[in-house]
């Protein structure tokens, strides 16, 4: 029962300007924060148990670290501002130090406000509902611009099981993390001759060796043993070999996390028979995008996934997966989204923002909730509205 | 290269008996071009040839198997050209079997609810990359490679009838391999030779054997040998 773990690279410009590096040392937080990590996964909360979410040994911070932390908000379309809207209530019971600047942003908008990448710019971190994207011609999407403007070129995903919540499969806790930024969804497509049309996917060691870099160090700084490339590199054999190229390159780099290989049509048939097996995967952006879906139909669907997208110095946090859309007309209707997905979404961005206790006593709410049973929405087998769900996460709050 | 379209049919789940079946449409992601050093590109061609071909015969297989659903399988909300032309030729291609429920999944969304709900789909129909991985995928649901056949067609009727494994040189020569896939490969290829009486027998034949449970191969948790397990196939035609 580990709280899901942080997304943030390890920089030294991570919070407000503020702060000065120190020259001798790296600042308090980031030496504690491994350690801290590793306590938080060996003390776990209980559900239902009032066991609650007391940490052993204390974050200390530094004065100052409680100030309210602006953060982007795009409520976005479809289910989009109801699950948003879920997070808002949720932060407000809990006094989190963070609040919103929200943005009207759509799908079908030409492009990203500049007004909005500007407010990313500056608070770096961005809670995002979901954008539709139209489907064949016509506009881009919006979400790719984002991130492609800030150069978010890791898509992290954690597919665990949720306690109580019944599943084929038990014992899941993979994390896919995903290129973003090139592969298939480079967005380069021509028309030949009538009739023929091509489509570039371009691979770049640059991008392959950050991304690989990016997932190993994921995987050295949350204690995970595994490191799995995910590939089609005996078709593709120029552009996927480059990218394994880069995996392996950087897994010389840590002797102390196993390393393998799989190619993409394999794992698929290994997600749904062993999904056990897996510990951390990288992929190029296309086969990320079917393996965190895949991942998420295995721990209950889109619904209580989370994930986040993550760059050198900007980070938007949404729904792990979404299938490809934001939800169907009948659940904005009836208000019967499933707020899980975004609610341990902003708890992945808490910690991100370094207030751990208050991403501890979100995620264990939500976890009890799901565990209680009661309150439910229809893709978890239950009939509550989003809002019946949002009341019972605020009611079990320690 | 030639084209060709790959025809997996799923056999059996824990639930009971479901039948999906999957056409792809082979194009190429074939060509390399290394531009610069560190900067590699692969094209991915789709024509309206060869997409209105396997939509055809995607249509065609549906009517002609008395099934009622086809789902055209797509990114084109990101690759708009690519997967929409695909789609363009799929939407065609439907107008012309109005008895056939036609929908569109993006591919996002059917990896997803073929693990959540398999059963919702009934005939799926596809590029080239997808189908690879959406066939192996439905391949882990029910039961592994040991089981789920394919047939690759061409115009003119030829048919080339192949199990969806590899060679699997780790258990060569061990007498080990389960021969359920190439099994149901050739009940395939001897419907599409319309000798169904015969696929019929040895289908059913193939069922009841594992259905019995005596004679199974590791794969699915058994013990018995190829041999063994084929004879058991025989006895029970």
């Amino acid at each position: 029962l580990s709280g899901s773990p942080a997304l943030r690279l390890p920089d030294r410009n991570s919070a407000s300007p503020r702060r000065s590096p120190s020259p001798s040392q790296p600042p308090m937080a980031r030496r504690s924060a491994p350690l801290l990590r590793r306590l938080v996964s060996s003390a776990p909360p209980l559900p239902g148990h009032g066991g609650g979410a007391r940490r052993t040994v204390t974050y200390m911070p530094r004065p100052g670290d409680g100030t309210p932390r602006p953060v982007t908000l795009i409520p976005g379309d479809g289910i989009g501002p109801l699950v948003t809207g879920a997070v808002e209530q949720v932060m407000e019971a809990m006094h989190a130090p963070v609040y919103f600047e929200s943005y009207d942003v759509h799908g079908d908008m030409p492009a990203v406000p500049p007004a909005v990448i500007e407010s990313i710019r500056r608070n770096k971190v961005c809670l995002k509902g979901g954008l539709a994207t139209p489907v064949g011609g016509g506009v881009s999407s919006l979400n790719m611009q984002l991130r492609k403007e800030l150069d978010l070129f890791a898509s992290l995903v954690n597919c665990a099981n949720v306690p109580g919540l019944p599943t084929r499969h038990q014992n899941v806790d993979i994390v896919v993390i995903r290129e973003n930024t090139e592969g298939e969804y480079s967005g380069l497509e021509h028309e030949v001759v009538p009739g023929v049309v091509e489509s570039l996917k371009v691979i770049t060691k640059f991008c392959s060796e950050r991304i690989a870099k990016y997932a190993f160090e994921y995987a050295y700084l949350n204690y995970r043993k595994k490191v799995t490339a995910v590939h089609k590199a005996n078709i593709m054999k120029l552009a996927d070999g480059l990218f394994l190229e880069s995996c392996r390159e950087i897994a010389a780099k840590y002797p102390s996390i196993e390393y393998n290989e799989i190619i993409v049509d394999n794992c698929c048939m290994q997600l749904v028979s062993r999904p056990e097996q897996f510990d951390v995967m990288v992929t190029p952006n296309l086969y990320g995008n079917l393996v965190a879906n895949t991942a998420a139909g295995l721990v209950g669907g889109t619904g209580v996934m989370p994930g986040g997208n993550v760059g050198q110095d900007h980070a938007i946090f949404e729904q792990g997966a979404s299938a490809g859309n934001v939800g169907n007309d009948n659940l904005v209707e009836q208000q019967k989204a499933n707020p899980v997905a975004l609610l341990l979404s902003s708890a992945m961005m808490l910690r991100h923002l370094q207030f751990p206790s208050f991403a501890d006593r979100l995620e264990t709410a939500v976890k009890r909730v799901i565990a209680d049973g009661k309150y439910r929405t229809k893709d978890l087998g239950g009939t509550s509205t989003t809002q019946e769900v949002t009341d019972a996460v605020i009611a079990n709050l320690d | 290269m030639g084209f060709s379209s790959s025809l997996p049919q799923l056999v059996w789940d824990t639930k009971g008996l479901v039948v999906v079946v999957l056409v792809l449409v082979s194009h190429g992601t074939v060509l390399f071009l290394q531009v610069v050093r560190g900067v590699v590109e692969s094209l991915k061609i789709i024509t309206r040839q060869a997409s209105l071909r396997v939509a055809e015969y995607a249509f065609h297989y549906a009517k002609a198997n008395g099934r009622e659903r086809v789902s055209a399988i797509h990114k084109a909300n990101i690759m708009r050209k690519t997967d929409g032309l695909f789609l363009k030729c799929c939407r065609e291609v439907a107008e012309k079997y109005p008895e056939i429920t036609y929908e569109e999944v993006i591919i996002d969304n059917c990896c997803m609810t073929l693990v959540k709900n398999p059963g919702t789909f009934d005939v799926l129909v596809m590029p080239n990359l997808y189908g690879d991985i959406i066939s192996d995928l439905c391949a882990g649901l029910i039961g592994g490679l040991g089981l789920t056949p394919s047939c690759n067609i061409g115009e003119g009727g030829i048919c080339l009838a192949e199990a969806v494994h590899g060679s699997a040189p780790d258990i060569s020569g061990k007498n080990l391999a389960n021969p359920t896939a190439l099994m149901l490969s050739a009940v395939m290829m001897l419907r599409h030779l319309q000798f169904n009486d015969q696929a019929d027998r040895i289908h059913n034949a193939i069922l009841q054997t594992i259905a019995e449970g005596k004679y199974r191969t590791a794969d699915l948790g058994g013990k018995s040998s190829t041999s063994d397990y084929t004879k058991a196939v025989c006895d029970h035609i």
